[in-house]
């Protein structure tokens, strides 16, 4: 196909679509490794997968810039990709490696590199909120304008007071931040019904005096052109955006779980579909991708996973006994190098 | 000219404006009001963009403050009172505290704590929080109990690239006063002999000090050469300077503001105990505030926590031991 006979829009989002169905397919593969590993017994701890939320996720990713602000949380494997995280990351604090991100101090889904912007997530749902405010304070400070914060949270976490703290703070303090809430339908194994009884998520915006989106969380156009607008909104100056997308949980809560409380009905409904075969039919509808081209960027994305696992294999653990125990940087402040 | 320990920490927090553009101040009632306590006062009309009035969300200031520091900033949370430090708990213990070990980043942020007792406070304003923080690795924890250590601790606090949690002591906000601030000061993690003697050892920090000294004045009179130790900075804790009292004294009394169980006086007996066994002549002794919540009637709070009457009828007791 000659792109040049398409409009720059039109042409831009093919890109855009078929950029992220790349991010979650990358993601899919990646989370089936890491669940074989684990399986395998060669994954010590958890491991979360992010089964049918990678179109939220890689769309999240994807809308924002470089220099913005990323916090995920724990089925966030493609927008993660998609913010700019090598594989490598994942797979090594998967595993424990000493020379990943967290050199084995932290592993699974809590990595990151501050430095970059992406945080490593704390498991108190909602703290990251706050977090990412004091962030956008910060650039605020330093004239740092044009600057994005988005944050990933699913059901459960809207139900904390980290949430409530953290978003009427945002809106006090009218910041760039979005709020991006993947309602899967379940909170670990506890259902929207125990979870909130508002009628949808999104009526909470209204409350805190924030923007309001919805969407299908299994469609990755919708995804895109939601999210999207929401990062424009809060970069152009208007405020936090919470965003709301429904979609279920393809997957235990980590892979010890078996989501056998799922009702079978809930996953044979529209909800339960799988928002990367929904791609996939979209982009072959559309006639920007066929089952050869898919075929072949599986087999890239499965290529690529496979030689970072057998490089990481190798890759020492943390020595115990050269690790540097202590938690201030303030190095004679601090107590726990001495042995009580 | 005097200056008070409150006007010390508004004294502080001047100079960290003044002298560093990343320092910033927020928490509830502190920008034109000027804090609950007054500790800020004026500071929001010469600072107006860096001292911020915060909703009441203690979580999320301290998150945002986390944040901010990631950013390169160095916030001074004012907590309005210590016990209004827990809605913010899970940020402080979780979050700022297991930043550097996690990420390797610094977090220079500095928590005013307003605490300890005032008659007529009762439970949710009295409370002393210096146990609990000191317990979670990743903080610093500092209990001034001078005009000047008020001062120079907390200009060393916002200079520290760790989370700081700073324990003023509400008390001595007004009774305490100094001639003039210092210039020169002794570094955090480094108690103080206030008092030298040879008799018995008080190990004493914030408020209690005071208390200490005062039965170390009363007790002199009658020949018991009290030696006491000003902690300073709970942590970390200075060992060794206690250690090297205890040596010389041979008898140890820890005396603190907060609730008995674990907490400060137990850690301090604990090491002088397993580090320093051979040095005592007596079985050390500990003094607390009695494990209730904090009362509010001026007889029972009184009798709640230590003073210098009971702290010397401990002292007396230790050495007929």
């Amino acid at each position: 196909m000659d792109t040049r006979a398409i409009p720059d829009a039109i042409s831009s989002f093919r890109e855009q679509c078929m950029k992220a169905f790349r991010f979650m397919l990358q993601s899919r593969v990646l989370d089936e490794k890491m669940a074989s590993l684990y399986r395998g017994g060669k994954i010590h701890g958890g491991v979360f997968l992010g089964k049918g939320q990678e179109a939220v996720s890689a769309a999240t990713g994807m809308s924002l810039l470089k220099g913005d602000i990323f916090s995920p949380l724990i089925r966030d494997g493609a927008g993660r990709l998609a913010f700019g995280e090598p594989i490598i990351d994942a797979v090594r604090t998967y595993m424990g490696s000493a020379l990943g991100p967290m050199r084995g101090r932290e592993g699974n889904v809590h990595r990151g590199r501050p430095a970059e912007g992406l945080l490593p997530m704390i498991s108190h749902l909602g703290a990251m909120i706050s977090v990412v405010n004091g962030m956008l304070i910060g650039r605020r400070f330093k004239k740092i304008q044009n600057t994005v914060g988005a944050v990933s949270l699913g059901d459960g976490a809207t139900s904390t007071g980290a949430f409530h703290e953290a978003l009427n703070q945002a809106a006090v303090e009218k910041l760039p931040l979005v709020l991006v809430v993947t309602n899967n339908q379940f909170a670990y194994s506890t259902p929207n019904s125990r979870q909130f009884a508002c009628r949808h998520l999104v009526d909470k915006a209204v409350g805190y005096g924030v923007a309001g989106h919805s969407m299908d969380g299994t469609d990755l156009k919708a995804c895109l052109e939601t999210i999207s607008a929401a990062v424009a909104a809060a970069r152009q100056g208007q405020g936090p955006q919470l965003v709301v997308a429904t979609l279920l949980r393809l997957c235990g809560h980590g892979e010890h779980d078996d989501a056998h409380y799922i009702d079978p009905e809930l996953r044979n409904s529209a909800l339960g579909r799988d928002c990367l075969v929904l791609a996939e039919s979209f982009l072959t509808e559309q006639g920007w991708a066929d089952a050869k081209i898919i075929k072949s960027w599986r087999k890239d994305a499965v290529r690529k996973v496979e030689e970072v696992v057998a490089a990481v294999q190798h890759e020492p653990g943390p020595d115990p006994y050269k690790e540097d125990w202590s938690a201030l940087s303030t190095r004679h402040l601090s107590e726990g190098s001495q042995s009580l | 000219m005097s200056i008070t320990y409150l006007e010390a920490i508004r004294e502080a927090q001047a100079k960290a404006l003044a002298d560093d553009p990343r320092v910033f101040i927020y928490g509830q009632d502190v920008g034109a009001f000027g804090g609950a306590f007054k500790a800020t006062k004026n500071l929001a009309l010469e600072f107006p963009d860096r001292v911020i009035d915060a909703p009441i969300s203690e979580d999320a200031i301290i998150g945002s403050a986390i944040g901010s520091a990631l950013e390169g900033m160095r916030p001074i949370i004012e907590m309005q009172f210590a016990d209004f430090s827990t809605p913010g708990f899970n940020q402080i213990v979780n979050h700022a505290a297991t930043l550097f070990w996690r990420t390797q980043l610094p977090c220079p942020i500095t928590i005013r704590l307003p605490s300890g007792g005032t008659s007529g406070s009762g439970a949710f304003h009295s409370q002393s929080m210096e146990a609990i923080y000191a317990h979670y690795p990743g903080l610093v924890v500092m209990t001034p109990a001078t005009v000047e250590d008020a001062y120079s601790m907390l200009l060393e606090a916002v200079a520290i690239d760790d989370p700081v949690i700073f324990c003023e002591h509400k008390y001595l906000y007004y009774h305490l006063k100094a001639e003039k601030l210092p210039t020169e000061a002794m570094p955090a993690g480094k108690a103080r002999i206030s008092r030298a003697g040879r008799d018995v050892t008080i190990v004493a920090y914030s408020a209690m000090v005071h208390e200490a000294l005062a039965v170390a004045e009363e007790l002199s009179t009658e020949g018991i050469e009290i030696e006491v130790v000003d902690l300073r900075t709970i942590k970390p804790l200075d060992t060794d300077t206690i250690m090297a009292s205890v040596a010389r004294t041979g008898r140890l009394l820890c005396v603190g503001e907060s609730w008995p169980w674990g907490g400060v006086t137990a850690e301090v007996i604990a090491r002088v105990a397993t580090e320093g066994f051979n040095l005592l002549d007596a079985p050390p002794q500990r003094l607390n505030a009695k494990d209730t919540p904090i009362p509010f009637h001026p007889n029972l709070w009184l009798m709640h926590r230590p003073t210098a009457r009971s702290i010397a009828m401990a002292v007396r007791n230790l050495l007929r031991l």
